[in-house]
């Protein structure tokens, strides 16, 4: 237990020395996002009845920069040890799996939703935002960090170099954020475009957090919940096997 | 008990064959020297005692606990310095050494922690970042985080590669006053002297399997035979003793001659056959064998 502990305040200790950098640059990078798109399309477009196109925004941004950081991370921890080899520290001691697991997992989830709250409280002088359900907004935000805390260890122990894991993250990672539907509603999209999308499990992470600020949605939030817990259980096995093998770690 | 068992340890790389079938124990409280040449399985076979690699068969237990099914108390019975410069740059010294102990579950370790540091002289460095280490400071921090939790075994994988005289000698002061303490201690050096000096038992790898495994004293012996360099002026070595003779450097003035001693008894018939033969011996010199000419014996194959 002490060991799971020490980790977990290691690598939260690891982002937080360098908060300018894990914390305050996203907060700058969605808040810009929505000055220029909400300056370009608010007005344009309405997604939602009676929702402006900023509003509609700003859950997706929020939810992409808890994303992203989540999925930064655990990644970047795991790569920057293994290159620079003080990952020997962590596996000399007697750390189980479990304890690796839910110490990187905890640490890049509170990394995402820091960031997160710190998008809500930059962009909530911008927009008249309601939430209309903070539980699913905070089961949603958990969960997905939670699940790109989990691909963020799973690439991270798979890459063996840095560009290894920016293609992980600008390959995959990144379109699957961006056409999930942060900047617009796939009910906007073809037929054909809408069906790819439902089979992208970051659209029901974004479409349920938006639920909880405007009570609409694409699809029903039980059902997004229930795929979305889905996915992070799957992910989560992988990532404990990957661990419990030793995989790419223990040689 | 033995402190580390080591059966029949197997691992390949690939087509590469690091270690085959590498078989020893290391008991409790001894002083155990690893030693072989670059490439010989050294670091391997410290991977695999570690739990850092897995071995394709065989079986290691630490005091008794299987370091794969049982890792968790074989771990904490272990104290391991990597060989690698490796170090964590986001923390302090004293920072570096707190984690490393909750790691291994223990908090409120700063009584031990400060203990050694001091042993290490390390103190001054204490609340330091470690990116502003020097490297024989980087190199010290390793051997610390190796002993916070006070482990019955300790590893030392090529601590001295590298390092300054008074690190080597701070470092060898601390390792053997825990040795005397009754931990047990494995070190792998490619300083020669240094294992002859410090450890009980050595064993020597080669290619990946054991070829010697002894105490140092019994090595030392069982290789011996010591060296006899003769100068002789006017006169050259007499024919009865050219059977000895090891290597002869005909120089202008004076001949030099190194002849084997298989006991320190021939000197008295070899002066006495020189002085016979009407030569005059100029200079003589005695050097005994020491764990280097053992070492380079059993690695040329002999």
């Amino acid at each position: 237990m002490v060991g799971f502990q020490t980790l977990l305040h290691k690598e939260f200790l690891r982002f937080w020395k360098v908060a300018t950098q894990t914390i305050a640059a996203p907060i700058v990078t969605a808040l810009l996002y929505l000055m220029i798109f909400g300056h370009v399309l608010e007005g344009r477009v309405e997604v939602y009845p009676g929702v402006g196109y900023t509003s509609f925004l700003v859950p997706g941004l929020i939810m992409m920069s808890v994303l992203q950081n989540a999925f930064a991370n655990s990644s970047s921890s795991l790569i920057q040890s293994k290159i620079t080899g003080n990952l020997v520290f962590v596996l000399l001691p007697p750390l189980s799996h479990w304890e690796m697991f839910l110490a990187y997992l905890m640490a890049a989830v509170m990394r995402g939703l820091m960031v997160g709250v710190g998008v809500l409280l930059v962009t909530v002088w911008f927009v008249d935002l309601h939430l209309y359900s903070p539980l699913w907004i905070l089961a949603f935000a958990l969960l997905g960090a939670a699940i790109l805390g989990t691909m963020g260890i799973v690439a991270g122990i798979w890459a063996d170099k840095f560009d290894q894991l920016a293609a992980f993250q600008n390959f995959l990672i990144m379109p699957a954020t961006f056409l999930s539907g942060v900047f617009y509603s796939i009910h906007s999209l073809p037929d054909v475009w809408q069906k790819v999308s439902h089979a992208n499990p970051f659209f029901y992470m974004i479409d349920g957090f938006r639920y909880g600020f405007f009570g609409q949605s694409d699809v029903a939030p039980w059902l997004s919940f229930f795929i979305v817990l889905c996915f992070f259980t799957l992910l989560g096995g992988v990532a404990l096997q990957l661990l419990k093998r030793g995989y790419k770690l223990r040689h | 008990m033995a402190a580390i068992q080591i059966s029949n340890i197997k691992k390949s790389y690939g087509s590469l064959q690091a270690l085959g079938g590498v078989s020893l124990d290391i008991e409790e409280g001894e002083f155990f020297g690893l030693l072989g040449p670059n490439g010989a399985g050294k670091t391997s076979l410290i991977s695999i005692v570690a739990g850092l690699s897995k071995a394709d068969s065989g079986q290691v237990r630490v005091l008794g606990h299987d370091v794969v099914t049982d890792y968790r108390m074989a771990r904490k019975l272990l104290g391991v310095v990597p060989q690698e410069l490796v170090f964590d740059p986001f923390f302090t010294v004293r920072e570096t050494l707190r984690i490393q102990s909750g790691y291994f579950g223990i908090r409120n370790n700063d009584s031990w922690i400060d203990e050694v540091m001091h042993n290490l002289d390390l103190t001054d460095k204490a609340d330091e970042n470690m990116r502003a280490l020097s490297g024989g400071m980087k190199r010290r921090v390793l051997v610390a985080q190796a002993l916070v939790h006070k482990p019955p075994v300790i590893v030392l994988d090529e601590p001295t590669a590298g390092v300054d005289v008074e690190l080597r000698q701070t470092l060898w002061n601390f390792v053997k006053r825990l040795n005397r303490e009754g931990h047990a201690v494995v070190l792998t050096t490619h300083y020669l002297e240094e294992a002859q000096a410090l450890c009980e038992r050595i064993a020597m790898l080669k290619a990946g399997q054991v070829v010697a495994l002894d105490s140092t004293r019994e090595l030392l012996r069982r290789n011996a035979g010591a060296e006899l360099v003769l100068s002789l002026a006017g006169g050259e070595l007499p024919t009865t003793l050219q059977p000895l003779l090891v290597q002869a450097e005909p120089l202008a003035t004076r001949n030099v001659y190194t002849l084997r001693l298989n006991s320190f008894d021939e000197v008295e018939g070899i002066l006495t056959a020189v002085r016979r033969s009407g030569a005059s011996i100029e200079h003589l010199q005695l050097n005994e064998v020491d764990l280097e000419d053992v070492f380079i014996d059993i690695m040329g194959g002999k």
